[in-house]
């Protein structure tokens, strides 16, 4: 078991998402502290992929901001050694599996472990492709984070069974990005999930606002935000790390 | 162990389902949908006659006689998927589809298309069968095609311009698969080659498996025996594996794959993905891609929009790693002398796609025996193309 069942320890949780190098290492680096600094239990690193098919617009902008700073998978590694001289909640990566099977996957999954990340999230493997990447997780202590969709019907209770560090809820078909209105029965989600699993689940995909955060961590373990927080970046570039701060605050204490 | 055990569609290494979860159980419908239909007597009737009486099959096996005279070596056959109805083999994989998503219901196709052949032969099944149908093409090809674009509107089709990435076939893809996460019950993806998750690889192949059912019977018929080369273009590689399908078990066979290498596989404008690239996994499947040392997919170029893919469909990867077949490649310069010699020699004018595979038996044919026996998939009618290819010689023409 990794780190990541500490974030859980205390209540619900909320979790930012940020794209490493967007607009450049030393504002994720600023931000990040700042999401701690508000109380964000786990945070999920982007490692940007040049072709980002699970993400709608917002954080495919993202991606290609920080791929055209020339930013790569070695100096994302480098920032997180950094990083872990004194951040000590969990971190996971979350990226796609094309970035990890070109580093090499073992050599990618040791590395996480070396450096201090507690689990992996990529969009485009389903349960049926995870072995060849769990075999490295396990042993290394990594944990590949399982992801269950408003689809995923008779999968749910085979998938939660499986899984490890956390359960990342989808909230509804499509894309990443902002919605006004979720409309998936997630709570029915939820109990199946409860009742295959002990590994605690948050939902994320389409939440913006404290309304919509306090809604999901009430039927689940937490929150998690992506698009919001990068629009923040989008807008205020380099000094976005005070806004991430204020609407992680607000975030965090309306799931609580 | 390299692969789950639940991991479905493999060729040797590579295939699989490499998606969002949201996605899995619309391709396991997919796949159990069609192995319903596969062998279904009545759903395989209506598709014949599809074929036949609205596509135009069997296409012909032509004797290229004066091209043979003139190369002076093989005796080449033309397989002219340039014949059928839209004017490409991707009606083959169209009709088929689409029959099959009308069978399990769906209401709505979604496509991707590149230089516009896909999209127009999607937008054409759509109309015949009842089917309403969006398009996703990359901005950049909605520009260097309009015709294409013109006519997927006729045909009742929307056409979304895509502009994320490089706005080319690969983000149309991308484009075209956000898209079916987010509209799953009433909506059929059909992906135009033999690439993407299982079940596609498999889907594709199968329908486009009618070339090389016929081509096996006409040159038996015409020449009493099977041929020595079988040719044809590879992008993601649906008329290739459905030219070289029925020959795979006839070691004899030599499959010749023809990447597009655009300005040479030396330099980084190229689409030559097995002779440039090395193994990855995206848009669904573990296969060879074209990509820098940190796996982002690298932007590829080629004259031809149909062959300007980073990826190989994972069959195709398998044949090079089993070395049944080879893969080569044909830089743009090639390809248009080819796509002249074609037209000049034999009063055919090829998609510039499959001028690829012509410029290779244009290298190959002068050193084989005459007794041997060639045959070069035409994929399609390069009638498209006439407008590029006058920009390349330098001629301006306003259409």
């Amino acid at each position: 078991m990794s780190n990541i069942y500490k974030a859980f320890e205390n209540g619900k949780v909320f979790i930012p998402f940020i794209t490493c190098g967007d607009p450049d290492l030393e504002t994720t680096g600023r931000c990040i502290r700042k999401m701690v600094e508000a109380g964000a239990s786990l945070i999920e690193l982007g490692i940007p992929f040049s072709d980002p098919t699970a993400e709608g617009p917002v954080i495919q902008g993202a991606n290609l901001r920080a791929l055209e700073g020339g930013i790569t998978t070695d100096q994302i590694f480098d920032f997180v050694v950094e990083l872990r001289k004194d951040i000590t909640v969990p971190m996971v990566f979350m990226t796609y599996a094309n970035v990890v099977y070109s580093y090499g996957s073992e050599k990618f999954i040791s590395k996480c472990k070396d450096i201090g990340i507690d689990g992996i999230i990529l969009p485009d493997v389903p349960y049926e492709e995870k072995e060849e990447f769990t075999q490295y997780c396990d042993k290394y202590d990594v944990d590949l984070i399982s992801l269950i969709a408003p689809t995923s019907e008779n999968r749910i209770a085979q998938i939660a069974k499986d899984a490890s560090g956390f359960i990342y809820l989808v909230s509804s078909l499509g894309v990443t990005g902002t919605r006004s209105e979720i409309t998936t029965d997630l709570g029915s989600i939820v109990k199946v999930i409860k009742e295959n699993s002990n590994v605690p689940c948050a939902i994320g995909f389409g939440i913006s606002t404290p309304e919509q955060a306090k809604k999901m961590s009430s039927i689940s373990d937490g929150a998690i935000v992506g698009s919001a927080i990068i629009k923040l970046l989008a807008q205020y570039g380099k000094d976005a790390p005070d806004h991430v701060y204020e609407y992680v605050k607000s975030m965090v204490d309306a799931c609580k | 162990m390299e692969n789950s055990t639940n991991s479905k569609g493999r060729f040797g290494n590579h295939g699989g389902q490499y998606i969002p979860e949201t996605l899995m159980n619309a391709v396991i419908e997919l796949e159990e949908a069609y192995n319903h239909y596969k062998n279904d007597k009545e759903f395989n009737e209506e598709l014949t006659t599809l074929f036949n009486e609205y596509a135009g099959r069997p296409s012909r096996l032509y004797f290229a006689e004066k091209m043979t005279k003139d190369l002076g070596g093989a005796k080449i056959y033309l397989k002219r998927e340039d014949l059928n109805h839209t004017g490409s083999h991707k009606i083959n994989n169209v009709l088929g589809q689409a029959l099959l998503a009308k069978k399990m219901g769906k209401t709505r196709l979604i496509a991707e298309t590149g230089a516009g052949q896909h999209g127009v032969a999607t937008a054409t099944a759509a109309a015949l069968l009842g089917m309403e149908c969006v398009v996703f093409m990359g901005e950049e090809d909605t520009k260097r095609q309009a015709l294409n674009v013109y006519r997927m509107k006729l045909l009742g089709s929307d056409v979304i311009p895509v502009k994320s990435g490089t706005a080319t076939l690969k983000d149309a893809v991308s484009e075209a698969m956000r898209e079916w996460t987010s509209r799953i019950d009433d909506t059929h993806y059909c992906l135009g080659s033999v690439m993407g998750p299982h079940p596609f690889p498999t889907i594709v192949r199968d329908f486009q498996a009618v070339i090389s059912r016929e081509s096996r019977a006409q040159i038996l018929e015409k020449e009493g025996r099977l041929p020595d080369v079988v040719m044809a273009c590879v992008g993601g590689g649906s008329n290739a594996i459905g030219s070289f399908y029925h020959y795979i078990d006839d070691k004899d066979v030599k499959l010749i794959g023809c990447e597009a290498a655009g300005r040479g596989i030396d330099t980084f404008e190229t689409a030559a993905t097995i002779n440039t690239g090395r193994e990855g996994i995206f848009h669904g499947m573990k296969s060879y891609f074209c990509q820098d040392k940190y796996g982002q997919i690298a932007p590829v170029y080629s004259i031809s929009a149909g062959l300007d893919y980073p990826g190989i469909g994972p069959e195709h990867a398998y044949l090079h790693d089993s070395g049944r077949a080879q893969y080569v490649a044909v830089t743009d310069d090639e390809a248009v002398d080819a796509f002249e010699y074609l037209s000049r020699t034999e009063g055919i004018i090829p998609a510039i796609e499959s001028a690829h595979a012509v410029a290779h038996a244009i290298k190959i044919a002068p050193a084989m025996d005459k007794d041997k026996i060639m045959i070069i998939t035409i994929s399609g009618r390069g009638d498209k193309d006439c407008a590029a290819m006058a920009r390349y010689r330098g001629v301006d023409l306003s259409e």
